[in-house]
């Protein structure tokens, strides 16, 4: 009897190979590019947060790119997702920024900023922006104010968020530090400046671990009243 | 009259009865949308060169499970025979599992002989289990050691087809590695400058190539030794928080207190136990 490595079925007839036609590749509009924010909003601060590698597929474009923008002195917006939507977004914001200061002689807050990207985003509802966005400031009052967005324009006010690559490995970990849920008999203290960069530089060194997205250097952008101030921390490079 | 028979015979060969059904699961639960669990990859950049002496494998040190890292410091230089090793990109489980059968047929092979086991020999055996399995088993080797012919190296892919070349490279990380080995592979090198070679390549895969991570593994074969250098290099660290005024490492503080997890209830229930019988056997120690 013949041994054969033929595949088995049809009665023994040899099976044909798989040759359906020439395959149209449906051009997808669409990149990952990866990347993680992060924003935490304190009594009288706000921190936003991101790394700075811009990555596509297995390979790294750039591992200096950060996605935190500064729109005003009181509002940094950080936007990970991809990195196309993320420059066209940003530029729409910042003239829209200017057009509202001419028109109206002032510069827009944050809650104002939140609530205009929300109708920007959704005016493309049917095509969107494929970018995550985080918005980091103060308010009125000059307390911290952190607004999350979906890509369609869905938003909310937080405390703290993130979004991006590493988002799922993050967020319980703030949940946890910050919102001082699942623990009990803990002194719920507010956070202050130097232990909320503190956890946000430790958070990024243990996302950069895990997530093969994240990494080569951390970018803060802080901002209380006297304007936004930043600091870059290196992070794993492999 | 023919007789209608259930069992029909298994005529050798793999039975790939199951792939066209498995395919259409897969189909059937995308379509609900959830996705079968992914097989853990190594992503991965694996080496080999050969020198003066014998062959030197590298090999990085990063698991994946999709673009989650899965093990930061695995070993991905397997153990065939003591003069021959091999390097295993692709699905993890398939380069251990292929590897430890061969290495396994490959002991018996040779006390079957009376010889020290050939690189050769393990390539057939690799090379023709692969091919049995049409490309299903995605293990794709760097196999190298040093035997009475001399030193080998061979890289072998997951559908069965072999390389006998001076220097190769496999996994996501291969182009990386490859680069460095086109620009400085010389024929008969000295064993530092190819250890330097191989850790070079093996760098440029993990600092370049997403798949790839954490340390460099070198395995320097020679007649008569192995050097399993693990880790040759540790090329990252995990991010150590600095203070920025007295420069000491600052951690922050994340250690839960006593309490922090709420005890909701407790209740003690003692088990009321009395001796009834005691058997004492000893163990054959002999």
């Amino acid at each position: 009897m013949m041994m054969s490595a033929q595949a088995y079925g049809d009665k023994g007839k040899m099976k044909e190979y798989h040759y359906t036609g020439p395959v149209e590749h449906k051009f997808s509009p669409y990149a990952f590019n990866g990347g993680t924010v992060l924003a935490v909003a304190g009594e009288d601060f706000a921190l936003v947060a991101s790394d700075t590698r811009l990555s596509e597929g297995y390979s790294i474009h750039s591992r200096d790119s950060p996605k935190c923008y500064k729109l005003t002195d009181t509002t940094v917006i950080g936007c990970s997702g991809f990195h196309g939507d993320c420059l066209t977004l940003t530029k729409i914001i910042e003239a829209r920024l200017k057009m509202y200061k001419h028109s109206n002689n002032k510069n827009m807050t944050s809650g104002a900023i939140a609530a205009m990207l929300s109708t920007i985003l959704y005016g493309r509802r049917f095509f969107p922006y494929y970018v995550y966005n985080i918005i980091g400031g103060l308010d009125e009052e000059g307390r911290g104010a952190v607004y999350s967005f979906d890509p369609v324009g869905s938003y909310q006010r937080d405390t703290y968020k993130a979004g991006g690559s590493a988002s799922a490995m993050l967020q319980p970990l703030l949940d946890n530090q910050i919102g001082f849920k699942n623990m009990e008999n803990v002194e719920q203290v507010p956070l202050s400046l130097e232990k909320a960069v503190q956890l946000v530089k430790d958070v990024f060194i243990s996302a950069a671990e895990r997530d093969v997205y994240t990494g080569d250097a951390l970018k803060i952008c802080i901002i209380t009243k006297e304007g936004v101030r930043e600091e870059i921390v290196p992070l794993r490079k492999d | 009259m023919a007789t209608v028979s259930v069992c029909q015979y298994h005529r050798g060969g793999f039975s790939f009865e199951n792939c066209k059904r498995n395919a259409l699961l897969e189909a059937d639960i995308n379509k609900l949308g959830f996705s079968s669990p992914a097989a853990r990859k190594t992503g991965t950049t694996i080496c080999g060169v050969v020198y003066k002496d014998g062959v030197v494998l590298g090999a990085d040190t990063r698991a994946t499970e999709g673009m989650v890292v899965a093990d930061k410091n695995c070993s991905k230089i397997h153990y065939i025979s003591p003069n021959v090793y091999c390097c295993g990109a692709g699905t993890a489980a398939d380069t251990e599992m292929t590897t430890q059968i061969i290495s396994s047929n490959l002991e018996l092979h040779s006390l079957s002989t009376g010889r020290l086991p050939r690189v050769a020999t393990a390539n057939r055996m690799l090379k023709q289990m692969l091919f049995r399995y049409q490309g299903y088993i995605g293990a794709a080797l760097v196999l190298g050691g040093v035997d009475c012919t001399g030193p080998h190296l061979y890289s072998i892919y997951p559908h069965g087809s072999t390389d006998k070349l001076p220097y190769v490279t496999m996994g996501s990380g291969s182009l990386a590695a490859m680069a460095v080995f086109e620009d400085r592979y010389r024929p008969n090198m000295e064993e530092e400058e190819a250890k330097r070679l191989v850790r070079d390549a093996i760098a440029a895969g993990i600092f370049n190539d997403l798949g790839s991570g954490s340390n460099i593994d070198l395995c320097v074969i020679t007649k008569g030794k192995v050097d399993y250098l693990r880790p040759h290099d540790v090329a990252n660290k995990k991010g150590v928080r600095e203070d920025k005024i007295y420069g000491r490492p600052v951690t922050g503080n994340y250690r839960y207190k006593h309490g922090t997890t709420g005890v909701l209830a407790k209740t003690v229930t003692p088990l009321n136990l009395e001796v009834v019988e005691e058997n004492v056997q000893t163990m054959d120690t002999s």
